[in-house]
């Protein structure tokens, strides 16, 4: 089943009298319990693909449907309600907020949705324990390590069950062995059925993904399922 | 609804979060509000305050039942040469119209010279001597601390006796006891039968119930003023109620009109003095009053609010990210927006019940100096109502301009 479905999409900036295309024609789909991960060199237009596939930004051109939605033609209402309960972000600097706790930081999407007071706690532990940070609850951001931070963050991405968690460097700020960590988790995810689009420049983090697709100017350069994936395992946490 | 009150309680955490951890500049920013509200309770019971020492005043001198026949018209607009012109009222004329009222529940001579009063060393210089009849009291809301008003009998036979305004008997009696002492009204022996209470006027200085002596009106004939070129008197009428003035007014006129033989083409030769008209004054004094007063608190508050919207514009700025965050998992528009408002409306509270309490408090300073304010309920809901609307307004600004920021460029805010 689709869950993301692109076509034709284009996305063109006016800077002073000059057009840059960021994106200039791309189509693809992506199914439930995919773990896709795009890659491409700086100035490739990942992150205008990432902005568009998040529904944080809106194609100039193109179709973008997502789950069954038509999204290049919502408003900023309906984009924020769709990120709220569709998406789950995971970002480099893990874009927590720096006073709240981890419990209140991973209540806020329910907060939201509207989610009632017991509800959302309830869904807020239950999506640290997924993450092994039950015992951090009333830390804040800066009393958690990189690692830490990070799967705080992916519980925040997790609590609404979301259809695609979007990862953009999700290991970018962390050492190599707290980033293979970050992967374990998302191996986890991605055995449970989720859906996962990991955004990365680095070859060996795209190999834990089963399909890479290269950017390269704003086109698809190259979209290929890979045979032999790298399955993360985890190296201090036990999950 | 709840969606609503989740938000309005996460709004409100946000906004104490972001208060502790700027708690210098808040504190800064929020006195701007503390002093803008605290001098607008101040300046507005202060206002009021005036306004009803004013009110209080004008009818604890003439009261609001009462007209008062007189030559002169006493705040008019008739100049002064054209009153002089005209007749005197006379007893003669009281007696006559007093038979033809039939609408006033009474109706009082009255005149008055200011004479020095004496008892033993005690000398008070300049007071009100009010000669008049039994009936005066009928007009007032006299009370006594002792004795009583005199007599009919007392009041035809001119008997010196005389009932003393509060003021003047604490000046003469220091030591109290004043009733049935006789004191002297310039050189004339006078027998205290009455003292009233001592009730404070705020409006006309000296002129008022307590500075005045009152005596029969013959004996003021007697001793101090010429029966027939004395200048006239003036005619108290009393109506039953403040409903019936307009009424006693009319038959007053043609009640004088016809005791002066007036012709139909013939203007009134003599005025009907009201409360209402010296209400108007006041009212339109202490419309000025108000008007300037609250215009320059008002400034004091407006500058307030600027440096309101000032640090809410800084907080979005440096809190760019925090937003960029907040959309990106799913906050709306108006959801940031109610986040900043709530934020500046609940500072510009925090001020305004600060200045509040600084308001209550300096109004009891101001007490100690017989100066009338008393801050009322109505004053806590303006305070309040007005740090509200203050945080509200300046917060719109500067919270739409949160609500309006693009998430993708908002998240990459360093």
């Amino acid at each position: 089943m689709n869950i993301i479905t692109i076509e034709h999409i284009a996305k063109i900036y006016q800077v002073g009298s000059e057009e840059v295309r960021a994106l200039s024609d791309v189509s693809l789909t992506i199914d439930k319990n995919e773990y896709v991960a795009i890659m491409g060199p700086s100035g490739s237009g990942k992150s205008t693909l990432m902005n568009i596939l998040g529904c944080l930004d809106t194609p100039t051109k193109g179709l973008y449907t997502f789950t069954g939605n038509n999204v290049s033609e919502m408003d900023d209402n309906d984009l924020a309600a769709i990120r709220n309960r569709e998406i789950g972000f995971v970002f480099q600097t893990f874009n927590l907020l720096p006073r709240s706790d981890s419990l209140h930081n991973v209540e806020l999407p329910l907060i939201y949705a509207g989610t009632s007071k017991e509800e959302r706690k309830e869904r807020a532990i239950e999506a640290l324990k997924k993450v092994g940070l039950e015992d951090r609850m009333d830390h804040r951001p800066n009393e958690l390590s990189g690692g830490q931070r990070q799967r705080v963050a992916v519980a925040r991405a997790l609590v609404t069950n979301p259809s695609i968690i979007l990862a953009d460097e999700p290991t970018g700020n962390l050492d190599t062995k707290t980033g293979e960590d970050i992967m374990a988790l998302f191996e986890n995810l991605y055995n449970q059925g989720n859906t996962i689009i990991l955004v990365t420049h680095e070859e060996y983090i795209a190999e834990h993904a089963n399909r890479i697709i290269r950017l390269r100017d704003g086109l698809i350069e190259k979209d290929e399922i890979i045979a032999n994936r790298r399955v993360a395992q985890p190296q201090q946490l036990e999950i | 609804m709840s969606h609503f009150i989740y938000e309005l309680k996460e709004g409100l955490i946000i906004a104490f979060n972001a208060i502790r951890a700027n708690k210098i500049r808040s504190i800064l920013t929020t006195l701007g509000i503390v002093i803008g509200v605290a001098s607008v309770v101040l300046m507005s019971t202060a206002i009021k305050g005036i306004d009803e020492s004013f009110q209080s005043s004008a009818s604890s001198i003439m009261g609001t039942e009462n007209i008062f026949v007189d030559k002169w018209s006493w705040f008019g607009d008739i100049p002064w040469w054209e009153l002089r012109n005209r007749r005197d009222i006379t007893m003669e004329d009281y007696e006559e119209f007093k038979d033809q009222a039939t609408l006033p529940l009474a109706v009082v001579p009255r005149t008055g010279r200011r004479q020095p009063a004496s008892h033993n060393d005690q000398i008070v210089e300049g007071c009100f001597i009010i000669g008049t009849n039994q009936d005066y009291i009928k007009t007032t809301e006299l009370k006594f601390t002792e004795g009583r008003f005199f007599s009919e009998i007392e009041s035809k036979a001119a008997r010196r006796v005389c009932v003393v305004g509060g003021e003047i008997a604490e000046k003469l009696f220091p030591r109290g006891n004043g009733l049935d002492q006789v004191i002297k009204i310039k050189d004339k022996k006078y027998k205290v039968i009455g003292i009233n209470d001592k009730q404070g006027s705020f409006l006309f200085g000296d002129f008022n119930p307590d500075n005045m002596i009152y005596i029969p009106i013959e004996a003021m004939f007697k001793d101090f003023q010429s029966r027939h070129r004395g200048g006239g008197i003036t005619i108290s009428v009393r109506a039953e109620s403040n409903q019936m003035v307009p009424a006693v007014t009319e038959e007053a006129i043609s009640i004088m009109r016809r005791v002066r033989g007036l012709k139909y083409d013939e203007i009134d030769d003599f005025s009907i003095n009201k409360q209402d008209t010296l209400l108007d004054m006041i009212n339109q004094s202490v419309g000025v009053i108000q008007i300037a007063g609250l215009f320059i608190t008002g400034l004091a508050l407006f500058v307030g609010a600027i440096g309101i919207m000032n640090i809410m514009f800084v907080s979005v700025k440096e809190r760019t990210r925090e937003i960029g965050i907040r959309k990106a998992i799913g906050a709306k528009k108006r959801t940031i927006l109610g986040q900043f408002i709530y934020e500046s409306a609940f500072i510009c509270l925090i001020g305004g019940l600060i200045g509040l309490f600084i308001a209550v408090l300096g109004a009891k300073i101001i007490e100690q100096y017989d100066f009338p304010v008393s801050i009322q309920i109505d004053a806590v809901i303006l305070a309040i109502g007005i740090s509200l609307l203050t945080g509200v307004l300046s917060g719109i600004a500067p919270a739409y301009t949160a609500a309006k920021m693009d998430a993708v460029d908002a998240l990459r805010y360093e």
